[in-house]
């Protein structure tokens, strides 16, 4: 009797920790969220939650591409140029009188187009995914300084401007493209052949290619659909600023990925939800957010955050250690 | 280790929640374009003291030259209800939404340094024209009031450009012995200057003195006076300050330049704040005063 029951509180602690490790990314947020509650009377209000929600979308949505690139056990540090190019060109279409629709469509062919070259050369060519994409992290943003001639392009027509900057009811339509982009995304891995692809050519792509999957087409599309997302964050970015920035997304990789890091995706491909890395752009942008509402100077703030993906991965890595 | 996660976020978030301040008289925000330039370190160094001075609690919050950062953190200043946020801007036309977020709460903005593409409750900048005055009256002085004299212009257009000219032409024109000679935009660069002023070596005779825009251009109009052996016979005044014009100054090779006061730019931001939330009227340009530096 005495053994069973002990075996029995061993269980319920077993589903409890299950319960914690598969939550932790969504627990750790909420502490945040009850910490922050209590230290500003600012931060649980309807309309700062709005803000986090619109701040987090522009890197959101790039993180949703990083994901499906990490999951196939890749990386994408080209992100923040390409956004850079991205709303570059399309600014520039428009301000060569091109229609707002043309000059949004060439700006996401410019990304796409480029995160295709970087699927080419990884998955053809075979080179480190490191490598490529630091290069053309490199080139799109040498790219973006020459087709701008290192000046920002401001001013645009007030319908490309409430693609950022415009909400329907209370809601900001940077938001609402960032729900339509997790929701197919989410649907993407789950429901999709080329979904569950993902996930074998990234648990390990020698025996997904054994088991007959185009590993290589699987590769191309994810860089692409990564430089597609960037660009789609690049048109919101310019919109929003009412302004290309030749500099704009400069490190932006590193909170994008730290994004679905924190959203327990893991580095080494194979295992990670959509769910996960919007609990993890949450993460980001409400620390970013509470730093500011707590005054916290902007020096600790880099610290600060630095600290918690360091915590983040270092969990990872001890887990899968065991 | 599931139980550490939390307690670590937990404890670091006690930890950064240390750091806030208490609420005071009045909150005032200053968004900061990068405090990775000495610059504006200073500048927000003379706002953090002034405002302990006066009481006020005030938010710096840096962008790090990142414009779409900017917006952000001023939404975030503006979501914390600020009572004055002032900007110095990464980009004048990028802010713009931002200020127009803070307009629609009603919060008054000022800009700093740089100024944005839209109105603003007050403006403060250092003072040009004031400065092209100091550059001029220094030079009338050391020249007792009689010479022949050289403009390198700026950048046609630029603010800088215009309002430094317009001092310096402004004091020049009243005194009767010093003749400009020659006006040649140099646009602020230092290879324009030099090239710019071998020309005018050649075209005159009888320089006494040249006043540039820029330290730059002045740096480089040095160098080819030095290279006409003519180092003795001209002066050259620049503006600005930057590391090589004092080291030229310490060498005897520029005369003097004007130097920006960054910690005054950020005391004057805090006190204007003050005395505008104290109900008091303001003017819409508040010029910060510069400094002549000859050794």
């Amino acid at each position: 009797m005495e053994a069973e029951s002990a075996g029995q509180s061993t269980n319920y602690m077993e589903y409890i920790l299950i319960f914690l490790d598969k939550f932790k990314a969504g627990i750790g947020l909420l502490v945040m969220v009850i910490v922050m509650s209590f230290l500003s009377d600012r931060f649980l209000t309807l309309p700062n939650m709005l803000n986090i929600f619109r701040q987090v979308s522009i890197m959101g949505i790039m993180a949703v591409g990083m994901t499906m690139v990490i999951l196939a056990q890749g990386i994408d540090l080209s992100v923040g140029s390409i956004l850079a190019l991205s709303g570059a060109v399309t600014a520039g279409m428009m301000a060569g009188d091109t229609s707002i629709i043309l000059s949004v469509l060439i700006g996401l062919a410019v990304g796409t187009g480029l995160g295709l070259f970087n699927g080419l050369m990884i998955s053809k060519a075979k080179l480190p995914d490191f490598i490529v994409t630091l290069a053309m992290m490199s080139i799109a943003r040498g790219l973006a300084l020459v087709y701008t001639g290192g000046r920002p392009i401001s001013g645009f027509d007030p319908a490309f401007r409430s693609i950022g900057g415009g909400r329907v009811g209370m809601i900001p339509i940077p938001v609402i493209i960032f729900a339509f982009i997790l929701l197919i995304g989410y649907l993407v891995l789950n429901n999709t052949t080329f979904g569950r692809y993902i996930y074998a050519v990234g648990g390990n792509e020698k025996a997904a290619r054994l088991a007959g999957i185009n590993t290589d087409g699987i590769k191309i599309k994810v860089y692409a659909i990564s430089g597609f997302l960037s660009a789609v964050s690049g048109v919101i970015l310019t919109s929003r600023l009412n302004s290309a920035q030749p500099t704009a997304g400069v490190a932006y990789e590193l909170d994008v990925i730290a994004m679905v890091v924190l959203g327990g995706t893991s580095l080494i491909g194979g295992k990670g939800t959509i769910g996960g890395t919007l609990i993890g752009a949450l993460i980001i942008g409400v620390l970013n957010n509470s730093l500011n509402l707590l005054g916290v100077a902007s020096f600790y703030q880099e610290v600060a955050k630095g600290l918690v993906i360091l915590v983040a991965v270092l969990l990872d890595s001890i887990q899968h250690r065991d | 280790m599931k139980k550490l996660v939390t307690v670590v976020l937990l404890v670091s978030f006690m930890m950064v929640a240390g750091f806030a301040g208490t609420v005071e008289a009045y909150d005032i925000g200053l968004a900061i374009s990068t405090l990775d330039n000495p610059f504006f370190v200073d500048l927000a160094d003379g706002a953090e003291e002034t405002a302990e001075e006066l009481g006020v609690d005030l938010t710096v919050v840096d962008a790090g030259d990142d414009a779409a950062t900017q917006m952000s953190s001023v939404e975030d200043l503006v979501i914390q209800d600020m009572d004055l946020i002032a900007i110095n801007p990464v980009d004048g036309d990028a802010i713009v939404p931002a200020i127009e977020e803070a307009d629609m709460m009603n919060i008054p903005v000022f800009s700093v340094d740089r100024g944005a593409e839209t109105e603003v409750t007050a403006h403060i900048a250092s003072d040009n024209v004031e400065g092209g005055r100091m550059a001029a009256d220094y030079m009338a002085e050391a020249l007792d009031n009689e010479g022949n004299v050289i403009e390198l212009e700026g950048i046609p257009g630029t603010s800088a450009a215009r309002e430094r000219g317009e001092g310096f032409n402004e004091v020049m024109d009243e005194v009767e012995d010093i003749e400009i000679i020659a006006r040649q935009p140099a646009d602020f660069s230092r290879s324009e200057g030099m090239s710019v002023m071998e020309d005018l070596l050649e075209a005159y005779e009888d320089i006494d003195a040249v006043f540039a825009h820029n330290d730059e251009m002045a740096l480089g109009a040095i160098e080819a006076i030095d290279a006409a052996d003519l180092t003795d016979e001209i002066m050259v005044v620049g503006f600005d300050a930057i590391d090589d014009a004092l080291t030229a100054i310490e060498d005897g090779t520029l005369e003097a330049t004007i130097a920006q006061q960054p910690e005054e730019m950020g005391r004057l931001t805090v006190e204007m704040a003050v005395q505008l939330l104290d109900g008091e009227e303001i003017d819409d340009f508040v010029p910060v005063p510069l400094e002549l530096i000859t050794e």
